[in-house]
Order: C-alpha cells, then sequence, then structure tokens
C-alpha cells in the first residue's frame, strides 16, 4: 500500500534484501531522481501482535519516547546540523502524534551520539530511571549531499530492539525519511502507518478575501493554492493528493474547480445557479457535489475533468455536503427534508438514503472516519456550535468540543486517530487538532487572517 | 452575366452611399446658421425665441427631476433588503410587502433587470448556508414572477454568510445578515 503511494509521488523505495540487484542496475536513474530507499537492520522484531496503545480510549496514557541526539559518525558540520534537524523533525511529528510524549533532553543520563547506537551500546537502566518506555537512537553519515540514516527503536523495559531502519538518500530527503521511520513505530504501536507525510489543505483570508493553502498534518510548510481575489471555499483532497477540489466565484457564480495540483491546471463545473461542496469518491477520479441546475439542490456524480454523470439524491429541499465511506459504497450528506438541516447515509448505487441525526434541530458537515464505522459532524444547540460524533450504525452522539468557541468542519486524519477542525476559541477563527476522542485540543499554528475549513489528505505523501 | 450583375449592385450600392454622405452633410449645414445666430444677437432676442428657450429649460428640470426621483427610487430598491428567520427561505408578510413595492417598482421601469442575492448569518454551516441563501433569494424571485415580473429580468446568487451586511456576533446583527438584497444591473 504504502509502497504503492511512494511509487506514485516519484521516488523508489527498495527492500534492499528482495529488489537490491534491480536498485544496482539503475543505479544511474536513481541518483538523478534522488535515491531513497531503505533496509531492514534486523529481521524486524515481530510485534505486531503485542497492542501497545489503543487509541479509542480516552483515558489512554502518553508513552513516553526518549529521542537522544543522533550519531553523527564522519563528525562534518553539515552531518551535525543534519542530525539535529533530523531529531527536531522527529521530536515534533510524534509528539503530535498524541499517543507519545517526547521528553525532555535535559533528564537524559546516557549520551549515544558518543556511546553508541546499537543495543549492545546502551545501558537500558539509564532510559527506565527517567521515564523512558521507549528509546529511539540515530546514526548520520553524509557525504557530497548523500545522506544514510540509521534509525532504532528500542523497548526500554523489555531491553529490546523493536525497529531498525537505513534510510539512503539525498540531505533533501531527511524530512521523508524521518517521516517513514515515524510511520514505522506508529504501525508497531496502534497498528495503522499514521498521519506522517500527510496535508492539510485548508481556507484562509488574504486581505479579506478566502483563498486556499495547504500545510503538512503537523502545521508546517504553509502555502497558498490560490490567488483569486474572490470568495473560494470547501478544498477537497482526491485520494492520491493529485487533485485538490474547490469553490470559487472568481468568475462570478460560486463554480466548481477541479485543480491539479501537479501543473495548477482547472478543470471548472459552471452550471446555473450552485456548483459547490465537493468530496471525491475514494478511489476514484470522480467526486460528488452539489449542483442547482436544476432548481433544486441535489448531490450529483462528476468525473474529474468536470462533466456531470449522474444524480445521487433527489428530493425536494436542500441536499448538500456529501462525504463517502472509505469504500465508497455509502455517503453522508446534509438534507433538509425532515424540515431542518440532518446528516443523512446515501447508498451510492441505488441513491436510497436514511436519516442518522435525530438529536438537535441543526445537523451538518459530516466526515467519515477512516475505519469506516463513525461519523463527525457539526451541531448547533442554543448557538453553541460543536463537533460531535455519532456512530454509522448507532451509538452516541458523543459530544467532543465544548464551552470554547465555535467549533466547526471536522475531518479525520487518515489514520483515525485525529480530527482537524475549526474554532473560533481564540477570537479569530484557526485550525485545532484534537484526537478522536476529544482530547489534547490544540491549534494547529499561528498565521494572520483567520483560517476554515481544514480538509485532511491520505498518507499520500508519506514519502 | 453574373458578373454584370455584381458590378450593377455595387454601382448602385455606391451611389446610395454617396446621396447619404450629401445628405447628412446638408444636414448639418442647416444646423450651423442657427447656432451662430444665437451667439451672433445676445441681446436682440425675439419673445418667440425666448418662450422657447424658457419651455426647453423646463422641460430640462422636468426631466432632471425624474432622473433624480428615479434614481432615489432605484437606491430605495437597492437600499431595501427583505429579511428571514433562523434556517427558512419563507417570505415573511413584511417580506412579501417589500416584495409587491419591489414589483411595482420594475413593472414601472420594465427596462431594468435585478440580481437577487441571498445572504444568511454566520451561525450555522458555510456550505448549507450556500444552498439556504439560493433558496431565499429564488423565494424572492418567485414572488416577484407572480407579480408578473419576467424572469429574465430576475438573476439569483448566493453568497450564504460570506458577504454579511452587519458583523457582530448576536440576534441584532444576526437578523440583518439574514437577507436578500437586490442589485440593478
Amino acid at each position: 500500500m504504502i509502497l504503492n503511494h511512494i511509487k506514485k509521488m516519484g521516488i523508489m523505495v527498495q527492500k534492499i534484501n528482495t529488489k537490491f540487484m534491480a536498485a544496482l542496475n539503475s543505479c544511474g536513474f536513481f541518483i538523478l531522481c534522488g535515491l531513497l530507499y531503505v533496509m531492514a537492520l534486523f529481521p524486524a522484531v515481530v510485534m505486531a501482535q503485542h497492542a501497545y496503545i489503543n487509541i479509542n480510549d480516552p483515558l489512554m496514557r502518553k508513552i513516553p519516547v526518549a529521542i537522544p541526539l543522533f550519531k553523527s559518525f564522519t563528525g562534518n558540520e553539515q552531518e551535525v546540523t543534519l542530525g539535529k534537524n533530523a531529531v527536531d523533525i522527529m521530536s515534533s511529528a510524534l509528539d503530535f502524534t498524541g499517543y507519545l510524549s517526547v521528553l525532555d533532553k535535559a533528564s537524559f543520563i546516557e549520551n549515544p551520539a558518543t556511546k553508541g547506537i546499537t543495543g549492545a551500546d546502551i545501558n537500558y537502566k539509564n532510559w527506565t530511571v527517567i521515564g523512558a518506555d521507549l528509546l529511539i537512537t540515530g546514526g548520520i553519515v553524509e557525504q557530497n549531499g548523500a545522506v544514510r540514516l540509521e534509525l532504532r527503536l528500542f523497548d526500554s523495559f523489555k531491553e529490546s530492539l523493536l525497529i531498525g531502519k537505513v534510510y539512503t538518500g539525498n540531505k533533501e530527503d531527511i524530512k521523508s525519511m524521518v517521516y517513514r521511520f515515524c510511520a514505522e513505530i506508529s504501525l508497531l504501536l496502534t497498528g495503522k502507518m499514521g498521519v506522517f507525510g500527510s496535508k492539510i489543505a485548508f481556507v484562509s483570508t488574504v486581505k479579506g478575501n478566502k483563498e486556499i493553502f495547504t500545510c503538512d498534518f503537523d502545521g508546517g510548510n504553509v502555502s497558498r493554492v490560490t490567488n483569486f481575489n474572490s470568495i473560494t471555499i470547501s478544498p477537497a483532497w482526491s485520494s492520491d493528493g493529485n487533485y485538490i477540489a474547490f469553490t470559487s466565484y472568481a468568475k462570478g457564480n460560486p463554480d466548481l474547480y477541479i485543480r491539479d495540483v501537479r501543473t495548477n491546471r482547472d478543470a471548472v463545473v459552471s452550471k446555473k445557479g450552485l456548483n459547490i461542496t465537493p468530496a471525491w469518491i475514494p478511489g476514484q477520479f470522480a467526486l460528488a457535489a452539489t449542483l442547482s441546475f436544476s432548481g433544486d439542490q441535489d448531490i450529483y456524480i462528476v468525473s474529474g475533468t468536470g462533466a456531470v454523470k449522474s444524480q445521487l439524491t433527489n428530493s425536494m429541499g436542500i441536499d448538500v455536503s456529501p462525504a463517502f465511506s472509505p469504500d465508497g459504497t455509502q455517503f453522508a450528506f446534509v438534507s433538509k427534508r425532515s424540515g431542518n438541516p440532518q446528516i443523512y447515509i446515501g447508498d451510492t448505487g441505488s441513491g436510497s438514503a436514511r436519516r442518522l441525526t435525530f438529536e438537535g434541530n441543526y445537523n451538518t458537515s459530516p466526515a467519515w472516519s477512516p475505519d469506516g464505522d463513525k461519523i463527525a459532524y457539526v451541531g448547533v444547540v442554543k448557538n453553541s456550535i460543536n463537533i460531535y460524533v455519532i456512530g454509522v450504525n448507532g451509538g452516541g452522539p458523543t459530544q467532543l468540543t465544548s464551552g470554547q468557541g465555535d467549533n466547526e468542519d471536522p475531518s479525520w486524519s487518515p489514520d483515525g486517530n485525529l480530527i482537524a477542525f475549526s474554532s473560533t476559541r481564540q477570537g479569530a477563527s484557526r485550525i485545532f487538532v484534537m484526537t478522536s476522542t476529544g482530547s489534547d485540543q490544540r491549534p494547529l499554528f499561528t498565521f494572520g487572517g483567520s483560517q476554515t475549513d481544514p480538509m485532511w489528505s491520505s498518507a499520500f505523501g508519506n514519502k | 452575366m453574373g458578373k454584370k450583375v455584381v458590378v450593377k449592385i455595387m454601382v448602385m450600392l455606391f451611389l446610395s452611399a454617396m446621396m447619404l454622405t450629401v445628405s447628412c452633410a446638408k444636414k448639418s449645414v442647416e444646423t450651423d446658421p442657427s447656432a451662430g445666430i444665437q451667439q451672433g444677437s445676445q441681446d436682440g432676442l425675439s419673445a418667440e425665441e425666448i418662450a422657447r428657450q424658457k419651455a426647453l429649460e423646463e422641460e430640462r428640470l422636468r426631466e432632471e427631476a425624474l432622473r433624480k426621483a428615479l434614481a432615489a427610487e432605484k437606491e430605495k430598491f437597492e437600499m431595501e433588503d427583505i429579511y428571514f428567520d433562523f434556517d427558512s427561505s419563507e417570505l415573511v408578510p413584511d417580506a412579501r410587502n417589500l416584495l409587491k413595492e419591489k414589483a411595482d417598482f420594475l413593472t414601472r421601469n420594465s427596462g431594468l433587470t435585478v440580481t437577487i442575492e441571498g445572504h444568511c448569518d454566520e451561525r450555522g454551516t458555510t456550505e448549507y448556508n450556500l444552498a439556504l441563501g439560493e433558496r431565499r433569494a429564488m423565494a424572492a424571485k418567485r414572488f416577484l414572477q407572480d407579480l408578473g415580473i419576467a424572469e429574465f429580468r430576475l438573476n439569483t446568487i448566493s453568497y450564504g454568510e460570506e458577504r454579511p451586511a452587519v458583523q457582530g456576533n448576536d440576534e441584532s446583527a444576526w437578523s440583518k445578515n439574514r437577507r436578500a438584497h437586490f442589485v440593478i444591473r
């Protein structure tokens, strides 16, 4: 799965034991395109059955992890700097997960950067005594821009190696190498690859106009996508991350844009009336969106090139905000067919629908969890706007935010551990992140203007 | 033979074009002298001429008053929004009365076309409000159509909660933002 994603991104990954010869054969090509390959240092200690963490447990204790400075093998200045960068990127990424807490380096007794980074070099007692359940050691070699990064994860109580990997590539790939190792850790601890390498699209005001932006999963690397000086809203990623659909008033009418982020070219759906609320069908080059050219707001299927294919809903009144189940066979949406906005679940094939939410008289913005069993949404009760989660087949609703500003636009992280949302609790609207149980609510980044409508990508960038 | 016909037609076209040019020139020759008289003999205007000029002035004033009245009416038309209840696109009695006035204005000024903007207050969801705003604009449009205004003169657009009339986080602001706004095009 992840191999496929990485290949799509144009970066080659080789398991050295199985495909090393192939890698050697096309070595010249690899050097040109920036080789990043990985090998297992040791046969992976199989811990898959060992459930370290149940991320759905609201009382979950964060696992303390120590990440001491990496060993610099040749000691050149570039290498030392890269090593420090790698430690910072890793600390920030793992801290972001919400289930690991990265320990303060001031408490460390032992220094693997001088003493050694392999299991034989480590005195585990020095780590258990400071409360580090987990220990990560790293070693780095840099020569003429080529980097070899050696990373190990230890269980300091069991005194055992959990994961060992070597990543080789250009120095520009260091972030990707670190994220790949973080994904390995996540897989081991939670059974999922995590959020590393995923991106978040969002809306931010620029001089009073709304534009689409993106950032890394942890709020870093903010970059602007549109420059229409208009109202541009509702970003939606395609599964492969190559397209962002959105609505813009750039030409006066709310039109649907399908942007190829690789070429910045747009396909535009510009029917009479509304062309809004796009949502990609998982794994397909097609999306659902609300169009009102008929005079009534209904949800239609539109191809990735902007051709209207078929009609998904057909009831008098408002039908908006489709959100597909992970397998695409069902979609949640908002309908006013009962008199006020409620969440419904429709069958993609037949179009038949059932009502999901009954509490409250204003429930909107459904987001289907990656596990497929839950839907996050926005409920308005007595002018309080908050995020709730409800089971697809009953269960709940559970309120995740309360008493702190307006909270809107929930979007699940690709591993389902986190929910991004917008909140006005600090004044201007900001993008926040919390765990799927509502704990650990924190702003993602600080940025001028006001930000709304976060939309998490798949982990496509997990290279 | 075909060629001859073409040549004849071209000659005729040329001649008629010449005649048009001549008649135009003649007209301008006719109007020029009158302008010259006005300028040349200011203190010796005939009574008829004075009466004629007064009438012209009165007509100009009447037209200006009409223009001003129309401008004021247009301004009123654009200034007066109709308002809606929360999460509703139903026309309340006040809205219906105002729409009747608007229909009357549009009937008297049959050359005007209008864009009806649907707006919402900031509560609720951006996406849902885009749809709600459209339904508000459509409700106003249908009512005007029922009062005899032709559909082609009535455009609609929804801005949802994107263009509030009033900033604020209370019912007094919200109630002013749940509106249909009318713009003469």
